[in-house]
C-alpha cells in the first residue's frame, strides 16, 4: 500500500483504527506518519457510511482502499460493494467507473465466535462486476494488492487473520516496486503427479503440509494456489487433472454453494471430466456457525488430517 | 420602482405600435419599434424567506431574474414537463416497461438547483431522475431512448430510468438511501482534489429516515465535505405520507449539528436563491448543509400508482391550481412584461416538437444488439469470456 501510495496522489485509505492505531491488525503501520490526515482516514463506526463515501469517491477520481476490520462487517455495506460499485461499470454502458478495493481479513480466526468468522468468498465470487482476490503468501498479497489498486474496476481483496502473522521467502523479483502479480491467474506452489489439490489464503499451506506428508510415502501431490476467486482460472486446474486426474478442493469456508462447489460443477462441464479417475472430493468448513470452544473449533475447520484423508480416499489407497 | 417600469414599457409597446401602424409605408422607423425595449431586461421578486436551522443568515428574499434566464428557466421546466408526460403515454402504450417514475409538478427543483451550482460541479439523485438528467446535460431523445432500451439511450439500453448518467452527475441510483453516501463521497474528492466544487447529493422524505444518511451527516460535518444535502419532500414517500414515515417532519433540522434550510421548491428563483447560498457556503469551506425542498409530485410514485389511493384528487388539483412551478414563472413574466404570451406559446410549440421528435427516435430506433450483451462488466479491461445459460455458451464481453 506504502508503494502504491507512493506511486499515484488518487489512491487513499480509509476504515476504522487505519490511521493513527496503525490499523487493527497493523497492517497500515506508518502510513498515517508518512501520509497525514488527507491521506489515511480513520473513519467512525459506519460500515454502509463509508463505504458509500468510498465508493462515491471512486466515481469521482479518487482511487480509495475501503478498509473493513473484518469482511464480517462488511455485509453492513454489501449493499454498496454490489449495487454501488459492482454493477455501476454495466448499468451505465461503461461511462462510469468504480476503481475501488476493499480489502480485510475473511473467514476464520481463533476464538472469536461465530459472528466473526465467517468466510464470503462465494459470496463475493457470486457476483460479476466484481474481481475477489484470496492471497496465501506475501508474494500473494504484495503482488495482487498492487494489481487491484492499479485495476480500474472494484476489487474485494480478502486477506487472513491468521497469515497475517506468517513469515514467507520473498523473490529478489517480488521486492521491485512494480511487481504485480495477474489478476485470474492461479499459481502451481507445488508440482505433483498423482493428485491435485486446489485452495485459497489460509488453506493452501494445509495443503502443502498435507502433500509433504504425504510425499514421504511416495504420493506426490500437486497444489494450486487459486490467489482468484473471480475470476476463477479454471484453465490452470483442468491441465493439472488432465495430469493427475484426481481433485481435492480444500476451503475454510461452508460446502453448501461454496467455492469447491464451483470448481466441481466447472470440472464436471468442461474437459477435465474426462481425466478424472475418481470423482471430486471438497474439503470444507463443517456446515455450522462457529463455535467458540477451542476444541469445538478445531473440528469445525480442515484440519491436515482431513486433506490427506481425501486424498487416500479418492486414491483408493 | 416595478410598476413604474412596468407602466413606461406598456406606453412605448402603444406608441410603437401606433407608430408601426402608420409607418407602415414608409422605410424609416422610429427607434421604439425595436424589439429589445419592447420587454423588461431584469426584474427583481421576492421570494420566500427559507425557514432556517443553526444559521445566522438566510439566503436572499430578493431574486434578481433575467429576461433571458427567465425564458432558459421557462423553456426547461417546460422541456422536463412535457417529458415526463410523454414517457407517461409511452408506458401506458407498454413502449416503456418497469419502472419509471416521473418528476411532473417537481421542475423547480431540477431547474433550480442547476441555476444555483455551476456545471462543474457534481449531482446525484435517486431514481426519480429524468429531469435531472436532463438539466445535467442529456437530451431528450438520450433520455427517452434509454427508457424505451434502445441502443440510443444514454447508457445504451443498459440501464433504464434508474441508471443514467452524465458528466458530473452521478445517476439515477436504485437503492433508497444509497446515494446519499455516494454523494457525500464525491464532495470529499472535490476537497481532496482541490477544486472548489461542491456535491448536492439528492434524497427523498422516504429516503430521509434510512441510517446510511445519518452516517454520511456526521461524517460529511466530521470533515468538511462541500456536500449539499438536499431532501426533495414531495409529502409521500410511496403511499406513505411524511406524518406516517417520519417522528420529526422538520427535514431540514435532520441534520442535527449540520445547518438547514426549508426551501419552497414549487419556487425555482426561492430554489436557485437557496442553492446558491448552500453553495457558497459549501465552497467558502463550512460545509455541509442540508436543504429541504418543499415540493409536490402530480404523478403517483411511479407508473404504478395511481397516486390517489393515499391522497386526495382534490389535494392534486389545488397544488397544480395554486403552486404549479410552471404557472408560477410565467405568471411572474407575464405580469412584469419580461415576455409575450405568444412568446411563451411559440416555447411551448418548440418544446413540443423536441419531444415529439425525441419520442419517434425512441421509438423506431432498435433494441441493444446481442453483442453488446456482456460488454462493461469491468472498465477499461482486457476482454474476457462470459458464461452463458448453458455451460458450452462462451460469450464475448469488451470494456
Amino acid at each position: 500500500m506504502d508503494e502504491e501510495l507512493e506511486r499515484d496522489e488518487r489512491v487513499f485509505l480509509l476504515g476504522e483504527e487505519v490511521a493513527q492505531y496503525d490499523g487493527a491488525y497493523k497492517v497500515s503501520r506508518g502510513l498515517w506518519k508518512k501520509y497525514g490526515d488527507k491521506r489515511i482516514i480513520d473513519t467512525p463506526i459506519a460500515e454502509m457510511g463509508f463505504a458509500g463515501i468510498a465508493v462515491g469517491s471512486a466515481m469521482a477520481g479518487l482511487r480509495p482502499i475501503c478498509e473493513f476490520m473484518t469482511f464480517n462487517f462488511a455485509m453492513q455495506a454489501i449493499d454498496q460493494i454490489i449495487n454501488s460499485a459492482a454493477k455501476t461499470s454495466y448499468m451505465s454502458a461503461g461511462l462510469q467507473s468504480v476503481p475501488i478495493v476493499f480489502r480485510g481479513p475473511n473467514g476464520h480466526a481463533t476464538g472469536v465466535a461465530a459472528q466473526h468468522s465467517q468466510c464470503f468468498a462465494a459470496w463475493y465470487g457470486h457476483c460479476p462486476g466484481l474481481k475477489v482476490l484470496s492471497p496465501w503468501s506475501a508474494e500473494d498479497a504484495k503482488g495482487l494488492l498492487k494489481a487491484a489498486i492499479r485495476d480500474d474496476n472494484p476489487v474485494v481483496f480478502l486477506e487472513n487473520e491468521l497469515l497475517y502473522g506468517v513469515a514467507f521467502e520473498v523473490s529478489e523479483e517480488a521486492q521491485s516496486k512494480d511487481f504485480v502479480v495477474p489478476i485470474g491467474k492461479a499459481k502451481v506452489e507445488r508440482q505433483g503427479t498423482l493428485i491435485t489439490l486446489v485452495s485459497h489464503s489460509r488453506y493452501v499451506g494445509h495443503c502443502l503440509d498435507a502433500a509433504a506428508v504425504l510425499a514421504e510415502e511416495g504420493i506426490e501431490c500437486e497444489v494450486i494456489n487459486l490467489r482468484s476467486i473471480r475470476p476463477l482460472d479454471m484453465e490452470t486446474i483442468e491441465s493439472s487433472v488432465a495430469k493427475t486426474n484426481h481433485l481435492v478442493t480444500v476451503e475454510g469456508g461452508w460446502p453448501q454453494f461454496g467455492v469447491g462447489a464451483e470448481i466441481c460443477a466447472r470440472i464436471m462441464e468442461g474437459p477435465a471430466l474426462n481425466y478424472l479417475d475418481a470423482p471430486v472430493i471438497r474439503v470444507t468448513g463443517v456446515d455450522i456457525p462457529m463455535p467458540y470452544a477451542k476444541i469445538l473449533e478445531e473440528h469445525s475447520v480442515p484440519q491436515i488430517r482431513d486433506i490427506i484423508t481425501a486424498v487416500r480416499k479418492a486414491l483408493n489407497i | 420602482m416595478l410598476l413604474s417600469v412596468n407602466s413606461m414599457q406598456k406606453m412605448l409597446t402603444i406608441i410603437s405600435n401606433v407608430l408601426k401602424g402608420s409607418a407602415s409605408k414608409n422605410v424609416a422607423r422610429v427607434v421604439a419599434a425595436r424589439t429589445y425595449a419592447d420587454f423588461t431586461a431584469e426584474a427583481t421578486f421576492d421570494v420566500k424567506k427559507c425557514d432556517t436551522h443553526r444559521l445566522d443568515d438566510a439566503p436572499p428574499t430578493k431574486s434578481v431574474l433575467t429576461r433571458e434566464d427567465a425564458l432558459k428557466y421557462y423553456r426547461t421546466m417546460q422541456v422536463i414537463r412535457r417529458m415526463e408526460l410523454k414517457a407517461d403515454q409511452l408506458y401506458k402504450q407498454k413502449i416503456i416497461r418497469g419502472f419509471c417514475h416521473l418528476s411532473d409538478g417537481q421542475e423547480a427543483c431540477a431547474v433550480g438547483i442547476e441555476a444555483g451550482i455551476k456545471p462543474t460541479d457534481h449531482l446525484i439523485t435517486a431514481y426519480r431522475a429524468h429531469g435531472y438528467t436532463y438539466t445535467r446535460g442529456v437530451s431528450v431523445r438520450e433520455i427517452l431512448a434509454e427508457l424505451t432500451g434502445r441502443r440510443g439511450g444514454c447508457a445504451k439500453g443498459k440501464g433504464g430510468s434508474m441508471h443514467m448518467y452524465a458528466n458530473n452527475f452521478y445517476g439515477g441510483n436504485g437503492i433508497v438511501g444509497a446515494q446519499v453516501p455516494l454523494g457525500a463521497g464525491v464532495a470529499l474528492a472535490c476537497k481532496y482534489l482541490d477544486t472548489d466544487q461542491v456535491c448536492a447529493t439528492l434524497y427523498g422524505d422516504g429516503a430521509a429516515n434510512q441510517g446510511q444518511i445519518f452516517e454520511a451527516y456526521n461524517m460529511a460535518s466530521l470533515w468538511k465535505l462541500p456536500c449539499i444535502f438536499i431532501c426533495e419532500n414531495n409529502k409521500y414517500a410511496m403511499g406513505t405520507s411524511v406524518e406516517r414515515s417520519s417522528a420529526s417532519t422538520e427535514y431540514y433540522k435532520r441534520g442535527d449539528f449540520i445547518p438547514g434550510l426549508r426551501v419552497d421548491g414549487m419556487d425555482i428563483l426561492c430554489v436557485k436563491e437557496a442553492t446558491k447560498y448552500a453553495a457558497d457556503l459549501c465552497r467558502a469551506g463550512k460545509g455541509p448543509i442540508v436543504m429541504e425542498l418543499q415540493t409536490y409530485r402530480y404523478h403517483g410514485h411511479s407508473m404504478s400508482d395511481p397516486g390517489v389511493s393515499y391522497r386526495t384528487r382534490e389535494e392534486i388539483q389545488e397544488v397544480r391550481s395554486k403552486s404549479d412551478p410552471i404557472s408560477l414563472l410565467k405568471d411572474r413574466m407575464l405580469a412584469n412584461n419580461m415576455a409575450s404570451v405568444e412568446e411563451l406559446k411559440e416555447i411551448d410549440v418548440q418544446v413540443r416538437k423536441e419531444i415529439e421528435e425525441a419520442a419517434q427516435f425512441a421509438t423506431t430506433d432498435p433494441e441493444p444488439p446481442l453483442e453488446e450483451l456482456c460488454n462493461h462488466i469491468f472498465y477499461n479491461d482486457a476482454p474476457l469470456e462470459v458464461r452463458g445459460t448453458l455451460p458450452w455458451t462462451k460469450l464475448k464481453s469488451i470494456s
